[in-house]
Protein backbone atom coordinates (compact mmCIF):
# COMPACT_ATOMS: atom_id res chain seq x y z
CA UNK A 1 0.00 0.00 0.00
CA UNK A 2 1.40 3.50 -1.01
CA UNK A 3 0.75 6.08 1.81
CA UNK A 4 1.34 9.98 1.79
CA UNK A 5 1.20 12.69 4.54
CA UNK A 6 1.75 15.96 4.86
CA UNK A 7 2.17 18.64 7.31
CA UNK A 8 2.75 22.55 7.48
CA UNK A 9 4.33 24.16 10.57
CA UNK A 10 5.78 27.35 11.18
CA UNK A 11 9.75 27.94 11.83
CA UNK A 12 9.76 27.65 15.77
CA UNK A 13 12.97 25.57 16.84
CA UNK A 14 10.23 23.91 19.58
CA UNK A 15 8.61 22.43 16.40
CA UNK A 16 11.89 20.38 15.88
CA UNK A 17 11.02 17.37 18.00
CA UNK A 18 7.59 17.94 16.39
CA UNK A 19 8.38 17.22 13.09
CA UNK A 20 10.59 14.27 13.69
CA UNK A 21 7.68 12.68 16.38
CA UNK A 22 5.33 13.01 13.13
CA UNK A 23 7.39 11.42 11.27
CA UNK A 24 8.04 8.56 12.71
CA UNK A 25 4.85 8.21 13.81
CA UNK A 26 3.48 7.84 9.99
CA UNK A 27 6.52 5.55 9.55
CA UNK A 28 5.96 3.34 11.91
CA UNK A 29 3.33 1.69 9.98
CA UNK A 30 5.86 0.03 7.89
CA UNK A 31 7.08 -2.00 11.36
CA UNK A 32 10.61 -0.58 10.95
CA UNK A 33 13.25 -1.49 13.28
CA UNK A 34 14.29 0.86 16.05
CA UNK A 35 17.36 2.02 14.65
CA UNK A 36 15.86 2.50 11.39
CA UNK A 37 13.16 4.91 12.64
CA UNK A 38 16.15 6.35 14.84
CA UNK A 39 18.12 7.62 11.66
CA UNK A 40 15.23 8.87 10.32
CA UNK A 41 14.52 10.80 13.09
CA UNK A 42 17.76 12.03 13.20
CA UNK A 43 18.26 13.17 9.40
CA UNK A 44 14.30 14.92 9.47
CA UNK A 45 15.44 17.02 12.58
CA UNK A 46 18.90 17.92 10.79
CA UNK A 47 16.66 18.97 7.66
CA UNK A 48 14.24 20.77 9.93
CA UNK A 49 16.67 22.63 11.78
CA UNK A 50 18.28 23.98 8.85
CA UNK A 51 15.13 25.67 7.82
CA UNK A 52 14.61 27.21 11.22
CA UNK A 53 18.13 28.52 11.55
CA UNK A 54 19.41 28.97 7.81
CA UNK A 55 16.34 28.96 5.24
CA UNK A 56 13.82 31.59 7.79
CA UNK A 57 17.39 33.07 9.38
CA UNK A 58 15.77 36.03 10.52
CA UNK A 59 11.92 35.21 10.26
CA UNK A 60 9.20 32.67 10.73
CA UNK A 61 7.96 31.24 7.80
CA UNK A 62 6.22 27.94 7.07
CA UNK A 63 7.51 24.93 6.59
CA UNK A 64 6.01 21.77 4.34
CA UNK A 65 6.95 18.64 5.36
CA UNK A 66 5.63 15.52 3.09
CA UNK A 67 6.20 11.68 3.90
CA UNK A 68 5.18 8.92 1.31
CA UNK A 69 5.69 5.59 2.03
CA UNK A 70 5.89 3.31 -0.96
CA UNK A 71 5.41 -0.62 -1.24
CA UNK A 72 9.02 -1.64 -1.10
CA UNK A 73 9.55 -0.09 2.12
CA UNK A 74 11.02 3.10 0.53
CA UNK A 75 9.90 5.95 2.61
CA UNK A 76 10.66 9.65 0.78
CA UNK A 77 10.44 12.55 3.31
CA UNK A 78 10.63 16.10 1.58
CA UNK A 79 11.42 18.96 3.80
CA UNK A 80 10.81 22.16 1.73
CA UNK A 81 10.85 26.13 3.13
CA UNK A 82 10.17 29.43 1.38
CA UNK A 83 13.27 31.13 2.98
CA UNK A 84 16.50 32.57 1.74
CA UNK A 85 18.00 29.30 -0.37
CA UNK A 86 21.49 28.17 -0.49
CA UNK A 87 23.79 30.19 -3.03
CA UNK A 88 26.10 27.15 -2.97
CA UNK A 89 24.79 23.81 -2.64
CA UNK A 90 28.18 21.90 -3.09
CA UNK A 91 29.78 24.19 -0.22
CA UNK A 92 26.58 23.70 2.22
CA UNK A 93 26.94 19.97 1.89
CA UNK A 94 31.04 19.89 2.92
CA UNK A 95 31.68 18.66 6.11
CA UNK A 96 32.25 21.09 9.07
CA UNK A 97 30.95 23.81 6.64
CA UNK A 98 28.84 26.45 8.60
CA UNK A 99 27.32 29.62 8.43
CA UNK A 100 25.59 29.34 11.86
CA UNK A 101 28.65 30.71 14.47
CA UNK A 102 30.52 28.43 16.76
CA UNK A 103 27.97 26.43 18.29
CA UNK A 104 26.96 24.75 14.93
CA UNK A 105 28.78 21.70 14.08
CA UNK A 106 28.13 22.35 10.07
CA UNK A 107 27.60 18.75 10.23
CA UNK A 108 23.53 18.72 9.36
CA UNK A 109 23.94 17.65 5.97
CA UNK A 110 26.60 14.70 6.48
CA UNK A 111 24.32 13.61 9.24
CA UNK A 112 21.79 13.42 6.86
CA UNK A 113 23.70 11.66 4.65
CA UNK A 114 24.94 8.70 6.96
CA UNK A 115 21.43 8.34 8.46
CA UNK A 116 19.58 7.99 4.59
CA UNK A 117 20.30 6.52 1.55
CA UNK A 118 19.84 9.40 -0.70
CA UNK A 119 19.81 13.38 -0.12
CA UNK A 120 18.64 15.03 -2.82
CA UNK A 121 18.91 19.23 -2.57
CA UNK A 122 17.09 21.58 -4.56
CA UNK A 123 17.38 25.54 -3.90
CA UNK A 124 17.06 28.80 -5.56
CA UNK A 125 18.41 32.14 -3.67
CA UNK A 126 15.90 33.74 -2.58
CA UNK A 127 13.09 31.37 -3.33
CA UNK A 128 13.70 28.45 -0.65
CA UNK A 129 15.34 24.70 -0.70
CA UNK A 130 13.61 21.26 -0.77
CA UNK A 131 15.66 18.34 0.73
CA UNK A 132 14.45 15.05 0.09
CA UNK A 133 15.63 12.24 1.73
CA UNK A 134 15.11 8.94 0.68
CA UNK A 135 15.75 5.23 3.20
CA UNK A 136 14.28 1.63 2.80
CA UNK A 137 13.06 0.31 5.64
CA UNK A 138 13.71 -3.66 5.39
CA UNK A 139 10.48 -5.11 4.76
CA UNK A 140 9.89 -8.34 7.25
CA UNK A 141 8.17 -11.61 6.24
CA UNK A 142 5.07 -12.30 7.80
CA UNK A 143 3.83 -8.47 6.39
CA UNK A 144 2.58 -9.65 3.36
CA UNK A 145 -1.17 -8.62 2.92
CA UNK A 146 -1.56 -6.62 6.01
CA UNK A 147 -2.04 -3.79 3.91
CA UNK B 1 14.86 17.90 29.14
CA UNK B 2 17.45 19.02 31.69
CA UNK B 3 20.41 18.89 33.45
CA UNK B 4 21.27 17.99 36.93
CA UNK B 5 24.21 19.02 39.07
CA UNK B 6 27.22 16.96 40.86
CA UNK B 7 30.38 18.18 41.79
CA UNK B 8 33.11 16.30 43.48
CA UNK B 9 36.30 17.21 44.23
CA UNK B 10 37.61 19.21 40.94
CA UNK B 11 35.18 17.36 38.72
CA UNK B 12 31.82 18.31 37.52
CA UNK B 13 29.66 15.97 36.44
CA UNK B 14 26.47 17.30 34.06
CA UNK B 15 24.09 15.00 33.77
CA UNK B 16 21.96 15.44 30.80
CA UNK B 17 18.54 14.44 30.36
CA UNK B 18 15.57 14.45 27.30
CA UNK B 19 16.25 14.93 23.66
CA UNK B 20 19.33 17.35 22.20
CA UNK B 21 18.27 19.30 19.25
CA UNK B 22 19.25 23.09 18.22
CA UNK B 23 16.38 24.00 20.35
CA UNK B 24 17.34 22.53 23.48
CA UNK B 25 20.78 22.47 22.91
CA UNK B 26 20.83 25.95 23.29
CA UNK B 27 19.33 25.88 27.05
CA UNK B 28 21.65 23.07 28.26
CA UNK B 29 24.49 24.79 26.97
CA UNK B 30 23.65 28.18 29.05
CA UNK B 31 23.32 26.26 32.23
CA UNK B 32 26.44 24.26 31.79
CA UNK B 33 28.52 26.98 30.87
CA UNK B 34 27.09 29.15 33.83
CA UNK B 35 28.01 26.06 36.20
CA UNK B 36 31.57 25.64 34.97
CA UNK B 37 32.30 29.27 35.17
CA UNK B 38 31.02 29.71 39.00
CA UNK B 39 33.06 25.86 39.84
CA UNK B 40 36.05 25.91 37.58
CA UNK B 41 36.24 22.46 37.44
CA UNK B 42 39.60 20.34 36.21
CA UNK B 43 36.85 17.72 34.38
CA UNK B 44 33.72 18.30 33.05
CA UNK B 45 31.94 15.05 32.73
CA UNK B 46 28.50 14.78 30.52
CA UNK B 47 26.89 11.92 31.52
CA UNK B 48 24.17 10.86 28.91
CA UNK B 49 22.47 8.47 30.25
CA UNK B 50 19.22 10.05 30.23
CA UNK B 51 19.41 11.54 26.52
CA UNK B 52 16.90 9.35 24.01
CA UNK B 53 17.90 11.04 20.81
CA UNK B 54 20.60 13.62 19.96
CA UNK B 55 21.25 15.15 16.12
CA UNK B 56 24.27 17.08 15.37
CA UNK B 57 23.43 19.70 17.95
CA UNK B 58 24.47 16.99 20.65
CA UNK B 59 27.87 17.64 18.34
CA UNK B 60 27.99 21.36 18.60
CA UNK B 61 27.42 21.11 22.19
CA UNK B 62 30.01 18.60 23.10
CA UNK B 63 32.44 20.90 20.93
CA UNK B 64 31.49 23.94 21.96
CA UNK B 65 32.02 22.48 25.56
CA UNK B 66 35.61 21.12 24.31
CA UNK B 67 36.42 24.81 23.46
CA UNK B 68 35.04 26.13 27.09
CA UNK B 69 37.10 24.03 29.38
CA UNK B 70 40.26 23.87 26.84
CA UNK B 71 39.99 28.14 27.87
CA UNK B 72 39.70 27.43 31.51
CA UNK B 73 42.67 24.75 31.17
CA UNK B 74 40.31 21.52 32.04
CA UNK B 75 39.10 18.50 29.67
CA UNK B 76 35.74 17.09 28.74
CA UNK B 77 34.55 13.09 29.26
CA UNK B 78 31.87 11.94 27.82
CA UNK B 79 30.02 8.81 29.83
CA UNK B 80 27.28 6.26 29.06
CA UNK B 81 26.85 6.89 25.38
CA UNK B 82 24.78 4.29 23.46
CA UNK B 83 26.27 2.99 20.45
CA UNK B 84 23.89 5.15 17.88
CA UNK B 85 25.18 8.64 19.75
CA UNK B 86 28.73 7.00 19.87
CA UNK B 87 28.26 7.08 15.86
CA UNK B 88 27.44 10.77 15.51
CA UNK B 89 30.54 11.47 18.07
CA UNK B 90 32.93 9.17 15.05
CA UNK B 91 31.41 10.73 12.23
CA UNK B 92 32.12 14.21 13.63
CA UNK B 93 35.35 13.17 14.77
CA UNK B 94 35.09 14.58 18.42
CA UNK B 95 35.77 11.37 19.94
CA UNK B 96 39.30 11.67 19.09
CA UNK B 97 39.42 15.13 21.46
CA UNK B 98 37.31 13.99 24.20
CA UNK B 99 37.37 11.12 26.11
CA UNK B 100 34.52 8.69 25.40
CA UNK B 101 33.27 5.57 27.50
CA UNK B 102 30.19 3.86 25.97
CA UNK B 103 27.28 2.39 27.82
CA UNK B 104 29.18 -0.36 29.56
CA UNK B 105 26.02 -2.81 29.13
CA UNK B 106 26.19 -1.80 25.25
CA UNK B 107 29.26 -1.78 24.69
CA UNK B 108 30.73 -5.06 23.42
CA UNK B 109 27.75 -4.20 20.47
CA UNK B 110 29.02 -0.67 20.27
CA UNK B 111 32.28 -1.70 18.85
CA UNK B 112 30.52 -4.10 16.55
CA UNK B 113 28.59 -1.10 14.88
CA UNK B 114 31.38 1.36 15.06
CA UNK B 115 33.08 -0.55 12.88
CA UNK B 116 30.27 -1.98 10.65
CA UNK B 117 28.61 1.15 10.01
CA UNK B 118 30.59 4.29 10.84
CA UNK B 119 32.02 6.33 8.09
CA UNK B 120 34.78 9.29 8.98
CA UNK B 121 34.18 12.25 7.38
CA UNK B 122 37.07 14.40 8.61
CA UNK B 123 40.62 14.12 7.22
CA UNK B 124 42.97 15.34 10.28
CA UNK B 125 43.94 18.18 8.65
CA UNK B 126 40.43 19.21 8.28
CA UNK B 127 39.82 19.08 11.70
CA UNK B 128 42.84 20.76 13.25
CA UNK B 129 41.75 23.99 10.68
CA UNK B 130 38.45 23.65 12.25
CA UNK B 131 38.91 23.21 15.93
CA UNK B 132 41.92 25.76 16.37
CA UNK B 133 40.95 28.32 14.37
CA UNK B 134 38.61 30.04 17.42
Amino acid sequence: MQNEMRLTMLSYSVNEGFARAAVASFVSQLDPTVEELSDLKTAVSEAVTNCIVHGYRDTIGKIYLMVRLDDDGMVTVRVRDKGCGIADIAKAREPLFTTGGAEQAGLGFSVMESFTDRVQVRSTVGKGTTVTLKKRMAVRKGDEGQA
Amino acid sequence: MGVKFHLEGDKLTALLSGEIDHHNGAKLREQIDEKAAQTRPAELILDFSGITFMDSAGIGLILGRYRWMQNLGGRVRIIHISPRMEQLLVLSGIHKLVQVEPDEEESAQNEEDAQNTSREIFSDSAKEVKYHAK
